[in-house]
């Protein structure tokens, strides 16, 4: 009897209400796969359908037959990819040099990479535009690698150093004594000790790069489309073809997803550290 | 740790230089031209209007009724979001900080707005609020709450509203995650001392739980202020600051003036305007950062 009630209070204080969330949380998801696969004509037909009678791949396959999605993937992969080895190659040896070393410039520098985090999209957008004009570097995948890291540098160096600074001294010491130098030590003892912290730093800039829209959108027209520039492209002038569109969604969300799921344990520890101490 | 002492006094500046370099060229420069458009007449496509023309912008947008309207709509926005996200992001934190077998998965899955694309955020939910075949229109009939479908989104009193709760959707796992590990870092004795001295669920969480969560709450929340207030994607996708001016908030009014109109100067006048009046924001989350001495 006892364990009874105690199961109900749990069903109702806990289970129920957590699913209520996660209903929240996933069912904008769970109707745009509805929608992907729901022919056009049923739609049309019906308006609201919770299952569709003929379940269709159609959407899907003209998305990467007509629209030619694939090459929208690639330019984002070719962006996302490039951003995340351009940012984390350059702020990888910052992080460690925040980590290990106390110099005169160091709090003034630090504060600037936590600072410079926030500020405005907008405010150095248009800048950019001109830049990208001057130098030529419009409508190509280097204008949005440069764009990107104005947001990527700053992240990285604070994630990698909260990384770094979770690994022992005495590793760098015994590294020292053992005849290394301090460069080798770190690039051939301490980073590779980081590499989990590294590694899920690294993704959430791909993330964030394949993700970004508002540079994208401004900085590159023809030659490079990324998927969210693709994405608003298909709303069309009068109609919207929505099963289209969340198939193009879905398909885009996916990778991102996944990749996610490798290193949220990791990546949720980097972020809320400096939280909980503050 | 004793090494010769002049290679490591330059060592830390060269490893850190790519980085600063970096940003001074893409960050720093960018932010001194911004400041210096802001000053100018510069329209894209009238080269010849080009030239300084000093605190004009300035003066221009104070006396600007759509500047006026997008930093009202900005307050709205931010104190809005903020608190939904907040209170959706507690509830949910607290749930996940009891055990029971699936709370690996559910933390999981709960994650998954937040890494949603902004554009794929904006283009679910202006589906789901579509006047003619919306599931949230539909949903709302059936249960009785509406009588006829309604569009959300192309009316003046329910869009900007309607905007938040899908940012609101996007952000509280943030909150959520945040919240959880600050709870999870309360000491287990407080809440058994709190017990032996006859504290019921209620009194634990608001003279244990609450107090202790104070500094973790207080990060968060300015994190989210600035982050909050600088989103603007997901307006832009959703209704483009319409109908009328009703979702301008003043990133949307900066980024449309400089993307449809390509008036670069005083698109920078409002960008430069936002910076400053977040500057306060900012210097108080850096201030608290630095105190806590994680990093330093």
């Amino acid at each position: 009897m006892k364990g009874e009630r105690r199961f109900f209070r749990r069903l109702l204080t806990l289970h129920l209400p957590l699913l209520l969330v996660l209903a929240f949380a996933l069912g904008p998801y769970v109707w745009s796969i509805l929608t992907a696969i729901t022919p056009e004509n049923e739609r049309d037909l019906k308006g609201v359908s919770y299952f569709p009678d003929h379940p269709t791949l159609v959407n899907f396959q003209r998305l990467f037959g007509a629209i030619n999605f694939l090459s929208n993937m690639r330019d984002s992969f070719i962006v996302s990819a490039s951003t995340m080895i351009v940012g984390i190659g350059i702020t990888v040896t910052a992080a460690y040099a925040f980590s290990r070393f106390r110099f005169r410039l160091r709090g003034v520098l630090l504060v600037q990479f936590l600072a410079i985090n926030m500020f405005p999209v907008v405010l150095l957008l248009i800048p950019l535009f001109m830049i990208a004009r001057v130098t030529g570097l419009m409508d190509r995948y280097a204008v949005l690698v440069i764009a990107y890291s104005t947001f990527t540098i700053p992240f990285s160096v604070w994630m990698m150093t909260g990384f770094f600074n979770a690994i022992p001294r005495e590793l760098d010491e015994a590294a020292v004594i053992d005849g290394c130098t301090r460069f080798s030590a770190m690039w051939r003892v301490i980073i590779p000790v980081a590499r989990p912290g590294i590694a899920a730093t690294a993704i959430y800039v791909f993330i964030t790069a394949w993700n970004e829209f508002l540079y994208a959108v401004m900085l590159t027209s023809r030659h490079v489309r990324t998927i969210p520039v693709a994405l608003q492209n298909m709303i069309g002038e009068y109609k919207i073809e929505w099963g289209l569109l969340n198939a193009g969604g879905v398909v885009s969300a996916l990778p991102v997803l996944v990749l996610f799921f490798f290193v949220q344990r990791q990546l949720i520890r980097g972020m809320t550290a400096g939280a909980v101490k503050g | 740790m004793r090494i010769s002492r002049a290679r490591t006094d330059i060592l830390p500046y060269v490893l850190l230089s790519p980085a600063v370099v970096a940003t001074l060229l893409v960050v720093f420069v960018p932010i001194v031209q911004a400041a210096s458009y802001s000053l100018m007449s510069f329209i894209l496509w009238k080269p010849r209007a080009r030239g300084f023309v000093f605190l004009a912008n300035y003066r221009a947008m104070l006396s600007d009724p759509v500047f006026w309207i997008s930093l009202k709509n900005s307050l709205v926005w931010i104190v809005g979001v903020v608190i939904l996200q907040l209170l959706l992001g507690l509830g949910t934190a607290l749930l996940l900080n009891r055990e029971f077998a699936w709370r690996g998965l559910a933390r999981a899955l709960i994650l998954i707005p937040w890494v949603t694309p902004s554009v794929l955020t904006a283009l679910m939910w202006r589906w789901m609020y579509d006047g003619n075949a919306g599931v949230i229109n539909d949903l709302l009939v059936r249960v009785g709450i509406l009588k006829e479908y309604f569009p959300f989104l192309a009316n003046g009193k329910t869009a900007l509203g309607a905007i938040m709760v899908a940012l609101m959707w996007q952000g509280f796992p943030f909150f959520a995650i945040m919240i959880l590990a600050g709870l999870q870092a309360i000491p287990l004795e407080l809440y058994e001392a709190a017990e032996v001295d006859g504290a019921g669920p209620g009194r634990k969480f608001f003279r244990v739980t609450l107090p202790l969560l104070v500094p973790v709450l207080f990060t968060a929340i300015l994190l989210r202020i600035i982050w909050v207030a600088n989103s603007l994607d997901i307006i832009f996708i959703m209704t483009e600051g319409g109908p009328g001016y009703s979702t301008y908030t003043l990133p949307l009014y900066s980024y449309l003036k400089a993307y449809r109109g390509m008036d670069f100067g005083y698109g920078s006048t409002l960008a430069v305007t936002i910076t400053i009046l977040l500057a306060a924001v900012v210097a108080f989350y850096v201030a608290r950062t630095l105190k806590s001495g994680d990093q330093l």
